[in-house]
């Protein structure tokens, strides 16, 4: 089916939604504006670096992620069930959710579209190293990688690594380094050249 | 059910293909089909894991050769069917042809409450939980022909529990209207070898969500 037929189809499912009184059109924009401006990989950024600056704040966030990410403001739908998982010298994390897309909406927003997809879901549980490369990443050869696979309704936040060379760095000039594949387990934080 | 949305382990789907941070939709229509998504759950009155077991049931080829928005609107319109919300005629007509039936409907005043506060499946049990962290289990070899939560490369196979949640709604139940059934559930992990085989990568553990009732002891 092609995007133009999609775009018809999803027109068409709207108005008999609307024209039947299921659905009202406001409420689907302020769903999309949500997602679009207010809920995304900043905020999970924002738990990240402050755990990296507040040791306390680690702890807790490792112990009760949810209640530590609620501190910070946020939680809510695909986030109800958290777990933070740390990234070390000795061990690598990824999230996947092989059967569906299952993901921390509250920390991470939506899903990326390679998230979703057949070659992610398949392949990072068998043969993480290989996705680690198709993003750019090599990991030392005795770093051991745990995957994450959400099959329930606990979702999981990776804090990566704290680059070095950021000693000294307040909270905000940190969050702007984490990237959200990161905190996925797809990417390292890195500091810019 | 053993659907072609448990991907893990198969192969053939080539690269993964990163995409930039801003990047969110690819097209108009995708934000309004996560929208009518959400919103139509309300008045649909089904389960996420309804609407789970509506995406991964649709037929293999389709749902590998569907853009992962378009897969969540062909389930919208199989969830809207089956409830008896909208009639199959008027999908085929792209047209509402009869007045819909009185019900909730998703005010754009509520939203923000709605998916600030989410819809949690952690749930009171009084059963205490047979197994503790720490403890060997094996997953259970089976394969039903209803929705499940336990992937098909995690069956049958040896691991140790990790973590222990609480309890939480049990998806195969829920999916099916047949109640919320919650059970403990467990993080179980495994070695890479115990799943993959000699040749799997020795520094890999791969971890999942169990339900107690996926577990027996070993």
């Amino acid at each position: 089916m092609d995007e133009k037929d999609m775009t018809l189809r999803v027109e068409a499912l709207e108005s008999i939604l609307v024209e039947k009184g299921y659905v009202e059109p406001a409420a689907l924009d302020v769903i999309i504006e949500t997602y679009e401006k207010d809920v995304g990989p900043r905020n999970g950024a924002h738990v990240v670096a402050r755990s990296w600056v507040d040791p306390a704040y680690r702890e807790r966030l490792l112990t009760d992620a949810t209640a530590a990410i609620a501190e910070l403001g946020y939680g809510g739908r695909q986030g109800e069930h958290m777990v933070a998982v740390e990234n070390t010298a000795d061990e690598h994390h990824l999230v996947v959710c092989t059967l569906c897309s299952c993901y921390p909406w509250p920390v991470l927003g939506l899903p990326p579209t390679w998230y979703k997809s057949p070659a992610y879901r398949s392949r990072v549980v068998i043969d993480p190293r290989g996705v680690l490369a198709d993003f750019g990443v090599t990991l030392p050869t005795d770093t051991r990688i745990t995957v994450h696979d959400s099959t329930a309704e606990v979702r999981y936040l990776v804090v990566p690594r704290r680059p070095e060379g950021t000693d000294g760095w307040d909270e905000g000039s940190l969050a702007a380094l984490v990237s959200r594949d990161s905190m996925i387990g797809t990417g390292l934080v890195e500091v810019p050249a | 059910m053993n659907t072609v949305a448990d991907l893990g382990g198969m192969m053939g789907f080539g690269p993964v293909r990163p995409e930039p941070e801003d990047e969110r939709f690819h097209a108009d229509w995708e934000r309004r089909a996560l929208a009518l998504t959400l919103a139509a759950a309300l008045p649909g009155g089904w389960t996420i894991d309804a609407s789970r077991s509506a995406r991964e049931s649709l037929p293999p080829g389709e749902y590998l050769t569907s853009s992962y928005y378009a897969i969540w609107i062909k389930a919208l319109e199989r969830l809207l069917v089956g409830a008896g919300l909208v009639g199959a005629d008027e999908l085929a007509e792209r047209r509402a042809l009869r007045p819909g039936r009185p019900g909730p409907v998703l005010a754009a005043s509520a939203v923000p409450g709605v998916l600030a506060k989410g819809s949690s499946a952690d749930r009171p049990i009084d059963s205490t939980p047979r197994f503790a962290v720490g403890d060997r289990v094996r997953t259970r070899n089976v394969h039903l022909v209803g929705h499940t939560r336990l992937p098909r490369y995690a069956r049958g196979k040896e691991g140790v529990v990790e973590r222990v949640h609480g309890a939480h709604v049990l998806p195969d139940s829920n999916a099916h209207g047949a109640g919320e059934q919650p059970e403990w559930l467990y993080t179980v992990r495994f070695p890479g070898r115990e799943l993959w085989g000699e040749a799997a990568d020795p520094g890999l553990t791969v971890e999942i969500e169990a339900f107690e009732s996926y577990l027996a002891g070993t």
